[in-house]
């Protein structure tokens, strides 16, 4: 055998020792047979190990490939084996009761047929412009490709983009941006939402005054702050000057363009984040919050204390929408206001996707910062399910 | 807004303020800073949209006399109405569309039994994690070599909906099961239930779905701005760009002027079904 073989059989026994762990901790947790969960753990492994190298006939196992090629290929074992384990470990344990929770089968109308009619044209649209690009997208991100031919460069579109330094600023850049916009957004919302919540003369008039930016598009939000904050005729340089005496170069430097983005990332998702908050804060208890009054605490006690813990699944609602957000529909602010500019200080990582592609050459790049991309909100979602789960009580 | 009516007049007399001042007086001008501060850049994009340039770079905070030549500007030379045409009609047909599909497929989740039923459904909410904007490079090589003309090309690849599907999944779940039983010993098609009795009953669910949808489509973007490259089947959002490229520099207040009119649909159906847009996300949420 050569090398790249027993390598492959190497990596492949590894993955079946280690599925056969994982399931057999599960089968034991749930009291479930063990030498049943060794076997499903061990074949689960072993194709979770395939389920990416195979597709590329285990390329990075190829003696040529340099080293980062091939820990990469482990990488990809790794997280095929971590696709197929996680959710069958999960099942492991809560059992199909798990997911039947809310079972909804009135199950009343007869045929065969009608329901896959019914189904039909959903499944169609969803195969041929969602899964069919999606896999395509993993086809591409293995190429070098341009409108007229392209060829097989096994996983150097990722290993490049791991020591590209301008990509990986840009992912940087991206969740630096997020972080601003939930931070300051959030803090922003709730401050608002608490005031407006208060019990006042025309609190329906404020509260619409308060939430319309919402449908403001990021590209109406982009064109506005254009405008405002252009260093020569904006009236933002007007205010800081009459006011401060400083004017800044705002979007023609990379050291102020960011908070120029970020700033019409926030004002468009504000009324968002207000609205929620605002149905947060009618769905607390008032007798919990009167309670704690004749107990003596505070209104600032009140809100720290009580308000802000019953608060924790809208907030925890409003980061997962706001990161989404920040991730992916800045792109039309961006695109109107920096292009990404001035020298890549804007360039998020869809603002990179989007400019890659156009380059001749740059379609499996492209494609390969999408997946990268994909897994990040995969790992979004997660996280958001499994919190959910635990917090499925306090309900909104 | 109760509990302000409970308040004894008594007490309101004994603080310091004076008559005129309305109760809390302090929360409302901190309201008020607020709603000023939000509204600013709107109120900025409204004056500007009625100056010259050379009114604009005086930082004049006051309407100017402009309005009528940046209208025709827009209307005429830039074809904003044939812009503004083509998202209307664009978000409508995703909003319309998507519910429809979303009302047949919950129908076949809930009122039939078939073999391999949850496998499909975790087939079709697993695109819950596949945004456009990360299979975009694939997609539009795909559409294009479809050759189908613009309006599908914006429409068709979002008709088909995860949170749709699952809305009216949880939605059909929690209405009792004798309504269909009936139905079905008065010998009524699922078709007929389903546009007879369900939809009837669901207006409220409806609704939520087609403003969210709505909203999401007509602000869309990426998608647009990739997949459309003539003049006349662009939508506003992308159109707005044909402002920005003129050769002797931008001109701000047809810029503005568009953009306030392309925000005025989406700004008008938010705030006035805002309940219903609510209700949408409050459904969807409990996953």
């Amino acid at each position: 055998m050569t090398t790249s073989q027993i390598q492959i059989v190497g990596t492949l026994l590894l993955a079946a020792l280690i599925g056969a762990g994982v399931m057999a901790q599960a089968f034991q947790q749930a009291r479930r047979p063990l030498w049943l969960g060794i076997i499903i753990g061990a074949a689960l492994g072993t194709a979770g190990a395939l389920l990416l190298q195979a597709p590329l006939n285990f390329c990075t196992f190829d003696p040529e490939r340099d080293t980062g090629q091939f820990i990469f290929g482990l990488i990809l074992s790794a997280l095929g084996m971590a696709a197929l384990l996680l959710p069958a470990r999960w099942l492991a344990v809560n059992g199909l009761a798990g997911l039947s929770a809310g079972q909804a089968t009135h199950g009343v109308f007869r045929g065969r047929l009608t329901p896959w009619l019914l189904l039909l044209p959903t499944l169609a649209v969803l195969v041929l412009f969602l899964y069919y690009p999606f896999i395509d997208t993993f086809r591409l991100s293995t190429l070098v490709a341009s409108r007229t031919r392209s060829a097989f460069i096994c996983v150097e579109n990722f290993t490049d983009l791991a020591s590209d330094s301008l990509y990986l600023d840009s992912v940087l850049r991206t969740f630096v941006f997020s972080g601003a916009i939930v931070l300051v957004g959030l803090a922003l919302a709730l401050a608002i939402a608490v005031l407006a919540f208060q019990p006042i003369k025309g609190a329906a008039i404020y509260r619409t005054l308060l939430i319309w930016p919402h449908a403001i598009s990021p590209v109406v939000a982009g064109v506005i702050f254009r405008l405002m904050f252009n260093p020569q005729g904006g009236v933002i340089n007007f205010f800081t000057e009459s006011f401060i005496g400083v004017r800044f170069p705002w979007l023609n430097d990379p050291n102020y363009a960011p908070f120029v983005v970020i700033g019409a990332a926030i004002w468009t998702q504000l009324g968002f984040n207000i609205l929620f908050y605002l149905a947060g804060l009618q769905s607390i208890p008032k007798d919990l919050v009167e309670a704690a009054a004749i107990d003596g605490a505070n209104s600032w006690q009140r809100f720290w204390s009580i308000m802000l813990p019953l608060l924790s699944p809208i907030t925890f609602f409003l980061i997962v929408t706001n990161v989404t957000f920040s991730f992916f529909d800045t792109f039309g602010a961006i695109d109107y206001l920096t292009e990404g500019g001035p020298v890549n200080a804007t360039t998020t990582m869809i603002y990179n996707v989007f400019d890659t592609q156009r380059q001749n050459l740059g379609l499996g790049k492209a494609a390969a910062q999408s997946i990268i991309l994909f897994l990040l909100v995969v790992a979004i979602t997660v996280i958001q399910f499994r919190t959910t789960e635990r917090n499925v009580n306090y309900g909104a | 807004m109760a509990r302000s009516l409970a308040v004894p007049t008594a007490r309101s007399l004994s603080t310091a303020r004076a008559a005129w001042l309305p109760k809390r007086w302090y929360i409302h001008a901190l309201l008020w800073l607020a709603i000023g501060i939000i509204g600013f850049p709107l109120f900025y994009a409204l004056t500007v949209s009625t100056q010259t340039n050379a009114q604009v770079f005086r930082y004049q905070l006051t309407p100017g006399n402009n309005l009528i030549v940046n209208w025709n500007l827009v209307m005429g030379d830039r074809f904003l109405w044939l812009y503004m045409l083509n998202s209307f009609g664009m978000a409508v047909s995703i909003a319309i569309g998507k519910t429809l599909l979303s009302l047949l497929a919950g129908l076949a989740f809930v009122y039939f039994r078939f073999p391999g039923k949850w496998l499909v459904f975790g087939f079709v909410l697993l695109t819950l994690m596949m945004p456009t904007e990360v299979i975009f490079i694939a997609l539009f090589r795909f559409v294009s070599n479809l050759e189908m003309p613009a309006y599908l090309n914006l429409v068709v690849p979002f008709l088909a909906s995860a949170t749709g599907t699952f809305l009216f999944r949880q939605h059909f779940a929690s209405i009792p099961a004798e309504l269909s039983e009936a139905a079905q010993l008065d010998g009524a098609t699922p078709l007929d239930y389903l546009f007879r009795v369900l939809v009837p009953i669901s207006w409220n669910t409806i609704g939520a779905l087609v403003v969210i949808q709505f909203l999401y489509a007509w602000n869309m973007y990426l998608w647009p701005r990739m997949i459309i490259t003539s003049q006349e089947t662009q939508v506003v959002q992308v159109g707005l760009r044909t402002l920005l490229a003129v050769e002797t520099g931008v001109s701000y207040g047809p810029l503005m002027l568009a953009a306030v009119l392309a925000s005025i649909p989406p700004v008008l159906i938010f705030v006035l079904l805002q309940k219903q847009f609510m209700s949408g996300f409050s459904l969807t949420r409990d996953k």
